[in-house]
């Protein structure tokens, strides 16, 4: 999960990593009021989960309450990337000396962790990386080990920080170390890292994804989750323990493993191709298809009013065919007339005759079998160009 | 031969007495698999009947192999308890380590990783989030279910347990040498390379099927190491190819970010290192199947 800035300077901040105050606005008149209450130039700054905020116009300085409030205005709702902003985070405009760039992230090449340092920060990281690799400073990271003091010095001297703020980085880079394993997060990162013209070292950004895997030893991070900014149908699937993404196509699509659904996106966006539509999700029903499973997949499913077909590709292999052919009539059953998209079920592997058997007796007329996943997608795209 | 698992292995089921251990511990039996005993330090010295097979439950790894002669060991204990687990059969010095548990913490990983790495890799890590491997009519460790596919000449290797499933599914009139199933997490022991290298060296294996999926580097890391090393034929599938920017797909690992990580990209190297790629599951079948007819 990946975390909003200010939620993750909150995260900093209580790992002792230094941040500038800030609140956070959802509207205009509190943006002014949390500049009132700073009395001094602020920066607005809007807190959205993707990159390049600063060019599409997201960050901008204020010096009045004011001026907060009509920059608040402008950068709430904007579409950045795709991403709407909501809410704005408002914190005290600072002077700045020097910019750097300090990260850890999982490096999965090396199955370890890794540290990159610059003291040429500010800018687009991966544009450093290319451009001027001698400027980034990669150091690996033992998982076991962690960060010291003395590995955060090497870091430090990996990326040549000035000397006079070199004890301040270090400092800061065990407390981010910190974060990052005590957090459980596979990417922290401060772009900016600035030294300001007293010679203080400040993380003027943050970005922080977590490891969803590790919840179970973090409550707390339930509360980071921003629910309103979830898609409805991904937020009632998530309800549901059901593994849901969703996408912009006709044709909803339920499968079994994770590989196997990717695959199936995959075959009906070229079954697609000639009837001009696409897969409308992803989702994985995981190995146990039983009816309540199936069913609701199919209600998350049928709940996305561009969906015009529904292929069920399931391979049998420690589910048995007949169970899950049983899941699909039960669910149907139990989802009665709200069920109103015609289904393409492709049955393999385990038990497939008695699976095939069982749809073949209920004879649903929403419901047609096909024995290939190529030829059950090619159907499936059909039926969705029929129904637009 | 096979790879990493044969008929001479003794397996040991870490998490036994769990619902998926006891569940998985049958079927692994009933495909012929020479489980041995399982591991919980709470039910030391009991015995369990699975079916008719009484197995022994013993303390620790290391006690369970001194009693047994094990050398691989399957494991089924949940996330939470699953890096001391793995530690354990580091530290037993068990041959081979399964990891089938699913939602492990990727620190967690990382750290019983560094411990192998530590340690001199004396365990071979499978894992974790995967199906595990199955050597045809010789041992099966894990869950992929053993009457998919008979003994054969074809090496699968996977990042997905429902498509091996399918690719075993497609080529059952082949058969396989040993299919394994490596997992989708962003950290995992064994690699596509590691199955390659073994694969190329295994006398019974004649032609090599590699799946991938989005997300990191291995399939072009893997590429170029079939350029240099490998002479057997492969065949590759891509699973991912309209999988958006962002958007994790089911496995930790299965996300493209950036330029980096698509299918595209993969399957580019891949064809530069002289793999056939197919476009879909049944493609990819058909291009191994021209390979086996040819041979």
């Amino acid at each position: 999960m990946d975390l909003y800035e200010y939620q993750a300077k909150d995260l900093f901040a209580a790992h002792g990593v230094p941040v500038l105050p800030g609140d956070v606005a959802t509207n205009p008149a509190d943006a002014k009021a949390i500049a009132a209450k700073f009395g001094q130039a602020v920066v607005v700054k809007a807190q959205v989960k993707t990159g390049g905020r600063g060019k599409a116009g997201g960050v901008k300085l204020a010096s009045t309450p004011e001026e907060t409030e009509e920059k608040a205005t402008a950068i709430l709702g904007l579409d950045i990337k795709g991403h709407i902003v909501h809410r704005v985070l408002v914190t005290p405009a600072s002077d700045i000396a020097e910019e750097y760039y300090f990260s850890f992230l999982l490096d999965r090449a090396n199955r370890t962790f890794l540290a990159m340092a610059s003291v040429e920060g500010g800018m687009d990281i991966e544009e450093v990386a290319a451009t001027k690799p001698e400027a980034l400073a990669k150091i690996a990271i033992d998982a076991i080990k962690g960060v010291d003091v003395a590995k955060a010095t090497e870091i430090a001297d990996a990326a040549n920080f000035p000397a006079e703020v070199k004890d301040q980085v270090v400092d800061t880079i065990v407390k981010l170390w910190e974060t990052f394993v005590s957090e459980d997060a596979t990417l922290v990162e401060v772009n900016p890292l600035v030294r300001d013209p007293q010679g203080k070292i400040v993380a003027l950004d943050g970005k922080v994804t977590l490891d969803e895997n590790a919840d179970f030893r973090h409550p707390a991070h339930a509360e980071l989750v921003d629910k309103a900014a979830e898609n409805p149908l991904e937020a009632k699937a998530k309800e549901k323990g059901l593994n849901y993404v969703k996408l912009d196509g006709e044709v909803g699509i339920i499968g079994n493993g994770a590989g196997l659904v990717m695959s199936t996106l995959d075959v009906v966006a070229y079954a697609g191709e000639q009837y001009g539509v696409k897969p409308a999700n992803f989702l994985d029903i995981g190995g146990g298809a039983s009816a309540e499973v199936m069913a609701n997949g199919l209600d998350v499913i049928l709940g996305d009013e561009a969906v015009r077909s529904v292929f069920v590709n399931v391979f049998g292999g420690i589910t048995a065919c007949d169970a899950v052919a049983n899941g699909i009539v039960k669910a149907l059953e139990i989802l009665g007339d709200s069920a109103t998209k015609p289904l393409v079920v492709r049955l393999d592997g385990n038990n497939v005759e008695e699976g095939r058997a069982i749809l073949a007796e209920a004879n649903h007329p929403l419901v047609t079998v096909v024995d290939t996943m190529d030829n059950a997608a090619a159907k499936a795209a059909e039926l969705a160009a029929a129904g637009v | 031969m096979a790879i990493f698992l044969n008929e001479n292995s003794k397996v040991i089921v870490q998490g036994m007495t769990g619902a998926e251990g006891t569940k998985h511990t049958k079927r692994m039996l009933a495909s012929g698999t020479n489980i041995v005993g399982g591991v919980n330090p709470r039910k030391a010295g009991e015995k369990v009947d699975f079916d008719g097979t009484v197995l022994p439950v013993f303390g620790t790894v290391k006690e369970a192999m001194e009693a047994t002669g094990a050398n691989v060991t399957v494991i089924f204990v949940p996330p939470a308890f699953s890096k001391a687990a793995v530690v354990e059969a580091i530290d037993a010095e068990i041959e081979l380590a399964v990891v089938i548990t699913e939602g492990i913490p990727v620190h967690d990983t990382a750290y019983f990783w560094a411990h192998a790495v530590a340690t001199g890799h004396k365990t071979r890590i499978i894992g974790p989030n995967c199906p595990g491997i199955i050597s045809p009519g010789k041992s099966n460790a894990g869950i992929i279910p053993a009457n998919i596919a008979g003994s054969g000449k074809i090496g699968l290797v996977s990042k997905s347990g429902t498509l091996t499933y399918q690719m075993m599914h497609e080529l059952r009139d082949f058969g396989f040498s040993t299919a394994i199933g490596i997992g989708g997490d962003p950290i995992i022991g064994t690699t596509h390379i590691d199955a390659l290298e073994a694969f190329e060296a295994d006398e019974e294996t004649v032609a090599i099927v590699m799946i991938g999926e989005i997300g990191g580097d291995a399939e072009e890391r893997a590429a170029a190491y079939i350029k240099e090393n490998v002479t057997k034929p492969v065949v590759g599938y891509v699973a991912g190819f309209t999988a958006p920017e962002g958007k994790t797909m089911g496995h930790a690992g299965a996300i493209v970010s950036g330029s980096a990580g698509t299918a595209q990209a993969k399957k580019e190297a891949l064809e530069a290192a002289g793999v056939k790629v197919g476009k879909t599951p049944s493609e990819t079948a058909d291009l191994m199947r021209e390979i086996m007819q040819g041979l």
